[in-house]
């Protein structure tokens, strides 16, 4: 399986990992990366990196880098009330969304009033497409994502605008990267020693939004792709950034970030939508962090349509603690319900719904016990 | 109220919890709570039944014809039978096309005839549009027990026999379907597997065909029958650029792929070499390769070891919830 990809190649990541653990002994103290995104997590554990960073002196701790998580409980109640308080609803959404439990049920449980159903989609398109053939049916589509989706999204509110469709809108939850790094950085809650940035909301926004991790804060950060040699070539370049004592954006990425993003998806985003302090799950509100429909398109925002009046809390169910872990400051393993009560049969917080989460992914990919 | 979820046929753990908690007791048979493919009767006689339910009915490289006799085939051989007598009961929704239909009593009596079974027994029933689907097929099977799995003599240092490439059936199943906009040039796997059974004959310890659930979920149940862990080696597993390419678009584990004409053996450590080189001279199993072995060294009792192609060590779970409903 794979045996041309040198991202991948066994001896290319032992000779990667070797000089890891040789950069790392000229450093005094421990090295704790946070890899900001969950698809990092994901190269992280699924390749094994995990254990063998850790025998070169690297310690992962993961982020707040999941939209699922990080989504508040009162939103994914708020999509579960649309669609058993009202009548011919049909809530088009990403499939892990389904199974997020709440205080009222999960999605995939609740019971939908006459008429309604929670459709699962693959992509923003299929709930426009569902717009267009069920012209008697209220279609919300729950879109949530980081930069990466968001521009998709955007395009579909563009789109439903331009065939004037009166049948659509989009309970978004559509969050920023760069702010959430900062409310973890000005907690000083986790001792960390840089930051391995997303790849691809990074091909987004370019490098300029991460610089204020450097420049304020002084912390080495890097841009980095989602092969097990990406990783390792990213922690490279933080070990470097730490023993030259010049913290920076850098990009190991080129291949597919370039230093300014996408400035199309940017001006798209900038067209469609506009910054707002928004709830996270654990972080709470954070000063411009999310993004919603600007007034012109506030026909397609299921929260002004429907008149949601969502007031997100961004607490745990009872046990739960999704929240420490999307703050980096509890390690799945250590949480009392991982593994236990907790699994992804039967999961007590989002972390362990998602394909992304932190707790499913540490889960999932666990290594042997040594 | 308690309703039944999609879940439950997945063939992952879900499914397993089920059957053991719900089903099983409901009879308190000991040949039934074995859970294995098939059941000894005596006489020497094995006995299995499989339903498919596959959508769509018709998919490249076969059709739920081939599949009900195939999938039926499989669970005898893999039981160490040799299969004979099968019966065929057809749920047929009103307004099936009478082609649709002939086609697949074409290809059930095509995929008998290659296999080396007869079908002997027959039930047909037809159900108001919309209370089924095009068709439904049960076939239960009777075999000439010729060997029974021995997993107790499974040792360290004996080898994982993969017969070929892991996950067409389940590609070539999305692909017809159209699911997330997929389209591959690739054909199921669906095939029998009766030229594996003389291997029972040489040494061969324990055969499971690789169906729901995947390789990863097979072999997780094999290693709580022994008291050693397993290896696989993620880079020995022969994968099709198809599979490969779309597993990692979709965020799929090829592990846990449903195949329909492959299967995972346990083989002694001094006969693997014979028989994998027997294996690759059909051409049902020119893909076929050593993907690992029953563990002495690393690893507890009861844990599916995957070594990555970037060289890290992890434990494999069961599937744990539904992937591709309706894949047979």
């Amino acid at each position: 399986m794979a045996r041309t990809n040198e991202f991948r190649d066994k001896k290319v990541i032992g000779a990667l990992l070797a000089r890891i653990a040789e950069n790392k002994r000229s450093l005094p103290s421990p090295c704790r990366i946070m890899e900001v995104c969950g698809t990092h997590t994901m190269t992280v554990h699924r390749y094994g990196l995990q254990s063998m960073l850790e025998k070169a002196g690297i310690e992962m701790v993961s982020g707040p880098g999941c939209p699922v998580c990080i989504t508040p409980g009162e939103v994914h109640e708020a999509a579960i009330r649309l669609v058993t308080e009202n009548e011919n609803v049909i809530l088009a959404t990403f499939g892990d969304m389904t199974r997020v439990p709440t205080h009222l049920g999960s999605l995939q449980n609740a019971v939908p009033a006459k008429g309604s159903a929670v459709k699962i989609v693959y992509s923003p398109e299929e709930s426009l497409d569902l717009a267009r053939q069920k012209s008697n049916k209220e279609i919300v589509f729950f879109g949530v994502g980081f930069e990466t989706t968001i521009p998709s999204i955007a395009v579909m509110a563009k789109a439903a605008a331009g065939e004037e469709l009166s049948n659509y809108s989009i309970l978004s939850a559509l969050w920023l990267i760069p702010p959430p790094l900062r409310a973890i950085l000005e907690s000083g809650e986790v001792k960390l020693s840089g930051f391995l940035y997303p790849g691809h909301v990074s091909a987004i926004i370019g490098q300029e939004p991460y610089t204020f991790v450097a420049r304020e804060f002084g912390f080495p950060g890097v841009i980095a792709g989602f092969e097990p040699g990406d990783i390792l070539l990213g922690i490279i370049s933080i070990l470097d950034q730490i023993r030259e004592g010049r913290p920076r954006v850098a990009n190991e990425y080129t291949r597919v970030v370039r230093p300014e993003g996408n400035p199309v998806a940017q001006a798209l985003m900038r067209e469609v939508l506009e910054p707002k302090d928004a709830c996270w799950r654990g972080l709470g509100v954070i000063p411009g962090s999310g993004l919603k429909f600007k007034a012109e398109y506030s026909a397609y925002d299921t929260e002004v349509k429907h008149d949601l009046r969502i007031t997100a809390r961004g607490i745990d169910l009872p046990g739960c603690r999704c929240g420490e872990v999307l703050r980096g400051i509890l390690l799945p393993s250590r949480c009392p319900l991982f593994g236990k009560k907790c699994t992804p049969e039967s999961p007590c917080g989002p972390c362990m719904v998602s394909f992304e989460g932190a707790c499913l992914v540490h889960y999932k990919y666990r290594g042997p016990k040594s | 109220m308690k309703k039944i979820s999609l879940e439950l046929g997945s063939g992952g753990k879900s499914m397993r919890d089920f059957i053991a908690r719900t089903i099983v007791p409901a009879f308190k048979n000991p040949m039934l709570a074995e859970l294995l493919d098939a059941s000894h009767l005596p006489g020497r006689i094995a006995f299995t039944t499989d339903s498919y339910v596959v959508d769509p009915i018709f998919f490249p490289g076969g059709d739920i014809g081939k599949l009900a006799v195939n999938g039926t085939v499989n669970d005898l051989v893999v039981s160490g039978a040799v299969p004979q007598y099968l019966s065929l009961g057809l749920i047929l929704e009103e307004g099936l096309e009478w082609n649709a239909l002939e086609k697949i009593l074409r290809s059930l009596k095509a995929a008998a005839s290659r296999a080396r079974v007869e079908i002997v027994a027959g039930d047909t029933k037809v159900v108001k549009q919309g209370q089924g689907d095009k068709i439904y097929i049960n076939t239960s099977g009777i075999g000439k027990v010729i060997a029974k799995p021995r997993p107790k003599l499974i040792r360290p240092g004996d080898k994982l026999i993969l017969t070929g490439t892991l996950g067409e059936h389940s590609l070539a199943i999305l692909t017809a379907r159209g699911d997330f906009g997929l389209e591959a040039r690739v054909q199921s796997d669906c095939a029998p597997l009766t030229f594996l059974l003389p291997f029972w004959k040489n040494g061969l310890l324990w055969m499971r065909d690789i169906t729901r659930g995947g390789l990863a979920t097979i072999l997780s149940e094999l290693t709580e029958q022994i008291p050693y862990p397993l290896l696989i080696e993620e880079d020995e597993i022969p994968l099709s650029k198809a599979v490969q390419a779309a597993s990692e678009l979709l965020g799929i584990d090829p592990l846990y792929l449903a195949c329909e004409g492959r299967a995972v053996l346990v083989v002694p450590g001094e006969k693997t070499h014979d028989v994998l080189a027997r294996i690759k001279k059909n051409p049902l199993g020119r893909k076929a390769a050593i993907i690992g072995q029953v563990e002495g060294k690393i690893g507890r009792p009861g844990e599916l070891l995957l070594r990555t192609s970037a060289g890290g060590l992890r434990l494999l779970e069961p599937l744990s919830s539904e992937l591709l409903p309706r894949i047979c």
